[in-house]
């Protein structure tokens, strides 16, 4: 029984699985991944430009005769030494003695086309500077522009300390947080990876039912196998695209091409990494993909089928986002919680298989999202069979009643 | 005179008498309903192995919803199937072709590619699918076209590739649900000729249909449904037999002792009577005109058809609804004619 459930699911994905590899579409979803990244580096660029522009603070100073320069010539010194942002500054007035210069006027105004535009000004004297600017930039700048006066009105070179440096490979504390970074950086990735199958299993009986085969399919082989096999072979055409996604980047790091900054080591180690990453992969795809599969099932047509996409999308980044906000709260029944729902199962599982190296837990974690892959497909086949073929109980009538009542009549 | 031969009047309606064993299927009391609506209410049916057997109804009466009962592609609300001796139709797929009334297959897949996948589904190897399904379209006038996409193929030769796909993996049985629909005189014909070589060959064959004429060439039994119900389900001689035949006299003499030996109510036009033959029989009926100084000229009994009998069984309303299904079927045929 068992067996030619599995023969029907595997002429099912034999089928599908050619379909789609066969056909120019296939195209498309290999280079799907490429439009993210295009667009992504595109308004990267944009972003960095447009804040290159807008956010380029300037600090103005008016002070008497040459403290203004005095001031410029400490800004160059110290801020090669000073961690953090440190604005240009600029002399807007060499001040006569009883001369005033009104800040809040200068700042106001718009300013001239072409010049720096203004964050602050710096009035008074180097013994009594005052910061002039609204009210976060002086919280943020007053300590600096305190030691930048300090050191233009100090006479003559002052020396600073040499501090001997002793680095070490890392800390307890950083060692935890680039584990962090790596089990975030593989949740992401698998996201990514799910996300872009989503849409393709969402339509994927529209065509059966478009092209009226699906009555033949349900007359021939049981619909848990029918589900059985999309679903496989989906991920088969995943696997290939991932194949072929991996060996480009593979020939172009050889090419030359710079490699991604480097992660630290997961505790369980880059080759089991990359293993249970592939598991974990399979897994969250199958379990989502049976849900959405079930879900897209209902639809009949692709404009239904686009109709779902956006709250099926919306609930795989809730996901996504349960199992990153998991993350940050290790021990607690949250972090509990996104290793036992199936869905987020797998992110959290990954995420784990970063920070600890017990191994045991991912055994027992992919036998416990199996499970759950049966259960949906076979709850989603019926779903299927009771609402798009008509099939099943009238409303309200329990299985075991239905049972009873279908006995033989003899 | 000529006396014309008529069957027995004592048919039995349904097979209670023939064992379960040498039924393809047997249905008791099926009932279907759709949010509500009763589709299927309590129906009986009994197909012989081997039989051409036909369900005879008007459009929504529920000679669909009964074919997917059988097929296990919906389960009933109540009711016993055995198909094929086995109560879960779906264990015996492959040993069932089933030809939905809404006929498709991928349009990508090349029509031998579409029969090998057909075949795959009832447990066939792929290869060996695809030798078979060769050979099918070789034997049917189609090998020129096996390597052609279906969507490249016409409307009429898509549906002769899955009317192949239906029988490549040589099931015991098989379903076709309106198989004459869409069809023209020529195919229509065509797939009679196929119906009956399966039946010689021991297959057994139920189909669906809104044409009488389909199903008095064909069928050895028919099950009439109407309204979700199935009045009778029996040889179709057992049908015609319900009504009595018909008994058109010519007689030289117009009035004597001779009209005591036919009903009352007898139709007279010039020398002829028309009149229901009595319960009596033939025999009595001869003795009496001749003894009664008839002088018959000429004395035919004619058995009913199965319009005749579909109007007694089932009802005025439900033979108005099979004509306006058969009408249908024939304004779309000639509006598809026309689109051509």
């Amino acid at each position: 029984m068992l067996r030619s459930h599995f023969a029907a699911a595997w002429v099912i994905m034999r089928r599908d699985f050619c379909a789609v590899i066969f056909s120019k579409t296939f195209i498309f979803f290999l280079i799907g991944p490429l439009f993210p990244v295009f667009i992504g580096a595109m308004a990267a660029a944009v972003g960095s430009q447009v804040s290159r522009d807008i956010d380029n603070p300037v600090i103005g100073i008016a002070m008497p005769a040459h403290q203004g320069d005095s001031l410029v010539a400490a800004r160059g010194s110290l801020a090669p030494k000073m961690s953090g942002f440190v604005p240009e500054y600029t002399v807007l007035a060499r001040l006569e003695p009883g001369e005033t210069f009104d800040a809040r006027t200068v700042l106001a105004s718009k300013g001239v086309k072409g010049a720096p535009q203004l964050a602050a000004v710096i009035t008074g004297t180097l013994e009594k500077p005052v910061l002039t600017g609204s009210s976060e930039r002086v919280d943020q700048w007053r300590g600096q522009v305190a030691l930048i006066a300090a050191e233009a009105g100090a006479p003559g070179p002052r020396s600073y300390p040499e501090v001997k440096e002793d680095k070490i490979a890392t800390t307890a504390a950083k060692q935890h947080v680039d584990l962090a970074v790596t089990a975030q950086a593989g949740q992401v990735l698998l996201f990514l990876l799910t996300m872009l199958l989503a849409g393709m299993v969402l339509s994927n009986l529209v065509e059966e039912k478009a092209n009226k085969i699906i009555e033949v399919l349900a007359a021939s082989i049981p619909m848990d196998a029918l589900f059985l096999g999309k679903l496989f072979a989906m991920l088969a055409v995943s696997l290939v695209g991932i194949a072929v996604w991996g060996s480009v980047y593979g020939m172009l790091m050889l090419a030359g091409m710079k490699s991604i900054p480097l992660l630290a080591t997961p505790a369980v180690g880059w080759p089991m990494f990359c293993v249970l990453g592939f598991l974990y992969f399979a897994m969250a795809y199958l379990l989502l993909g049976s849900l959405f599969l079930s879900i897209g099932g209902m639809a009949t047509t692709v404009r239904e089928v686009q109709t779902l996409s956006m709250p099926v999308t919306m609930m795989q980044l809730m996901v996504f986002f349960f199992a990153s906000y998991a993350l940050a709260r290790p021990g607690t029944w949250i972090e509990t919680a996104s290793l036992v729902f199936p869905v987020s199962s797998p992110f959290a599982m990954l995420a784990q298989a970063a920070q600890s190296p017990v191994l045991w837990p991912h055994l027992v974690a992919l036998v416990w999202q199996a499970v759950w892959v049966g259960v949906i497909i076979r709850v989603g086949a019926q779903l299927f069979r009771r609402t798009v073929m008509k099939s099943g109980p009238a409303r309200g009538r329990r299985g075991w009643f239905r049972r009873a009542a279908a006995a033989p009549a003899r | 005179m000529k006396i014309e031969p008529f069957a027995s009047f004592t048919g039995t309606p349904v097979l209670d008498n023939v064992p379960s064993a040498d039924l393809a299927i047997e249905a008791r009391g099926l009932v279907k309903r759709f949010d509500g609506f009763t589709a299927v209410d309590g129906v009986d049916i009994s197909v012989p192995r081997g039989a051409i057997y036909g369900i005879l109804g008007p459009n929504g009466a529920g000679k669909t919803t009964t074919l997917r009962m059988l097929l296990g592609i919906i389960d009933p609300d109540s009711g016993y199937r055995c198909v094929l001796g086995h109560e879960r139709p779906t264990e015996v797929a492959r040993r069932i072709g089933y030809l939905p009334e809404e006929r498709g297959l991928y349009p990508a897949m090349k029509a031998v590619e579409a029969i090998a996948f057909l075949a795959a589904l009832r447990g066939v190897p792929l290869k060996e699918g695809r030798r078979r399904g060769r050979e099918l379209l070789e034997q049917h006038g189609l090998g020129y076209a096996a390597d052609r996409q279906i969507r490249q193929l016409s409307k009429g030769m898509a549906q002769q590739v899955q009317l192949l796909g239906t029988l490549v993996h040589e099931p015991d049985l098989v379903v076709f649900d309106e198989p004459f629909s869409g069809l023209d005189a020529l195919n229509q014909g065509k797939l009679e000729r196929m119906i009956r070589s399966l039946a010689e060959r021991g297959t057994t064959v139920i189909f669906s249909t809104h044409v009488i004429a389909h199903a008095e060439r064909l069928c050895d039994q028919i099950a009439i449904i109407a309204g979700g119900k199935v009045p009778f389900a029996g040889p179709v001689d057992a049908a015609r037999d319900r009504l009595r035949p018909q008994v058109r006299l010519e007689t030289r003499a117009q009035e004597g002792p001779w009209r005591a030996a036919i009903p009352a109510d007898a139709r007279h036009e010039g020398r002829f009577w028309f009149f229901t033959l009595p319960e009596s029989g033939v025999e009595p009926l001869l003795r009496a005109l001749i003894e009664g100084d008839a002088g018959i000229l000429s004395l035919s009994i004619e058995r009913p058809g199965l319009h005749d009998a579909f109007v007694s069984i089932a009802g005025e309303a439900a033979a108005r609804a099979l004509e306006e299904s058969a009408q249908e079927e024939a304004e779309k045929a000639i509006q598809k004619k026309g689109r051509r």
